[in-house]
């Protein structure tokens, strides 16, 4: 009979170690979004639980979580606060690309066994000045002599890049490679230095301090991913990030929801015999929030059922339906925030009632923003030229 | 076919450098095809070539490289007989 492995033996279940993570997250989202501060004490607290490495393989020391089993975890975590969640969202973001393409190379092995054993927090710099967005384009290029890669990247965007233990950067695979030929690098701290070039006084999600840095880094030529990037986006990155940015959000919302019904509830008892105002749209906002949690279950099913399947994954038809999955649920998030706000009226305007919705109001405002829809929109309706719907409802 | 499917990616400027300097097994995408080019470049050799490229072929492998979408044209052509 297998011995079970000690670690696993003692951790709880990660849905519950979540819960009470959430408890410590919920406590400080008021001072974190007021400050807009990084959420300090969740992310030791995730540390302390050990959710950092759920998605490890156990061959490397982790818990092998599946892709929706981690989104659950967003989810809970997204109910308590936004920011912290989507910082967990990102991290995980970061760590399934480990999980899908760095099996193959001992760099990265060690470094999935490290990430487990130091509950390492994962950041990325994709965004960069003169690109934008556009995370399939990079100006930088890494460089390799003797073993060793130098690489400096003027990143526009790198969410909690201070608080990170590592940082998964994006290049031109050599200087003399194509723009769209890229490569990611794994750089650990002590690999790089951040200098601070904008800041993150935002609207919403304003826990994320996604500052600009210039990240001037050296190390290991084996810190580069062996695939190129085209694949690891294709693959893994662009899935794992419409499926957990969807879960977070769909915490958000659910939390929102939540409010709104309780509210709904209180108005019931003071007026036994008849319906609140609110009731009839807090019907509506459920239907809503359910048809959205169909679609985040939905898109992490699909790709569960794909990830063995390289030539799927990177299909157009998959990249069509998983561009979609991130309109339909960053748009959804903000409907049913909203509709929670008019059901709670005032109470949920203010930022002080157990009603208040604000912070979800403006935490969900970043989903349509953050890789923004439009140009979603303009990449899925450029696919839609070859790409056919597919109209059968199991597959 | 291999030149009427090298004098599309000159006409249509599908990658960033020469076609003359690519061999047949060259990757395309390491050439600077982009996504967006890529499905210009699908329309524009179903136009060619009077085929229509099957849900199952619409992958990466298939338009890697010259002598991968030879091979997915010839095939589809064969189909058609």
């Amino acid at each position: 009979m297998p011995v079970p492995s000690p670690t696993i033996e003692i951790l709880r279940a990660p849905a519950e170690r979540m819960r009470g993570v959430a408890e410590i997250a919920a406590r400080h989202s008021g001072d974190v979004d007021r400050e807009g501060r990084f959420p300090q004490e969740a992310v030791d607290a995730l540390k302390a639980e050990r959710l950092m490495g759920v998605m490890v393989p156990k061959r490397f020391g982790g818990e092998g979580l599946s892709l929706l089993e981690t989104a659950e975890l967003c989810t809970i975590l997204g109910q308590a606060c936004g920011s912290t969640a989507m910082i967990y969202a990102m991290h995980q973001i970061k760590a399934s690309s480990l999980v899908s393409h760095g099996g193959s190379s001992p760099w990265h092995a060690d470094f999935m066994r490290d990430l487990v054993d130091e509950q390492h927090l994962l950041a990325s710099a994709t965004t960069e000045g003169g690109i934008g967005g556009d995370l399939r384009n990079s100006i930088c290029a890494v460089h390799v002599a003797d073993g060793r890669f130098t690489l400096e990247k003027d990143a526009t965007v790198i969410s909690y890049g201070l608080y990170a233990d590592a940082i998964l950067v994006t290049c031109r695979r050599a200087p003399d490679a194509q723009s769209s030929d890229q490569s990611m690098v794994v750089v650990k701290r002590g690999d790089y230095t951040l200098d601070k070039t904008t800041g993150w006084d935002t609207l919403g999600m304003r826990g994320t301090c996604s500052e600009g840095f210039r990240l001037v880094s050296a190390g290991d030529a084996a810190q580069i991913f062996p695939q190129p990037f085209s694949e690891i986006a294709a693959q893994s990155m662009l899935s794992a990030s419409h499926i957990l940015w969807g879960a977070v959000w769909f915490g958000i919302a659910a939390d929102a929801v939540a409010r709104a019904q309780a509210y709904v509830r209180a108005a019931a008892r003071k007026q036994p015999g008849s319906l609140p105002p609110g009731a009839l749209r807090l019907a509506e906002v459920v239907a809503m929030l359910q048809d959205m949690k169909a679609s985040v279950v939905a898109g992490a099913v699909r790709y569960e059922a794909a990830m063995n399947r390289p030539d799927e994954l990177s299909s157009i038809g998959f990249a069509a339906e998983m561009n979609n999955l991130k309109v339909t649920t960053s748009q959804r998030a903000a409907q049913i925030v909203t509709h929670a706000m008019l059901i709670t009226g005032l109470s949920g305007y203010k930022n002080d009632t157990p009603f208040s919705v604000g912070r979800h109001l403006r935490d969900v405002t970043s989903a349509a923003i953050m890789i923004s829809n439009d140009r979603i929109l303009s990449n899925t309706s450029n696919l839609l030229l070859v790409s056919r719907f597919d109209t059968s409802l199991v597959n | 076919m291999r030149d009427r499917i090298r004098k599309l990616i000159a006409e249509r400027k599908v990658v960033a450098v020469d076609v003359d300097t690519l061999s047949d097994t060259a990757d395309l995408y390491e050439a600077g095809l982009s996504s967006f080019a890529s499905i210009q470049f699908m329309l524009a050799l179903e136009d060619e070539f009077d085929i229509e490229f099957p849900e199952r072929m619409l992958t990466r492998k298939t338009f890697v490289s010259i002598e991968s979408i030879d091979r997915s044209i010839a095939e589809l052509i064969a189909e058609q007989v």
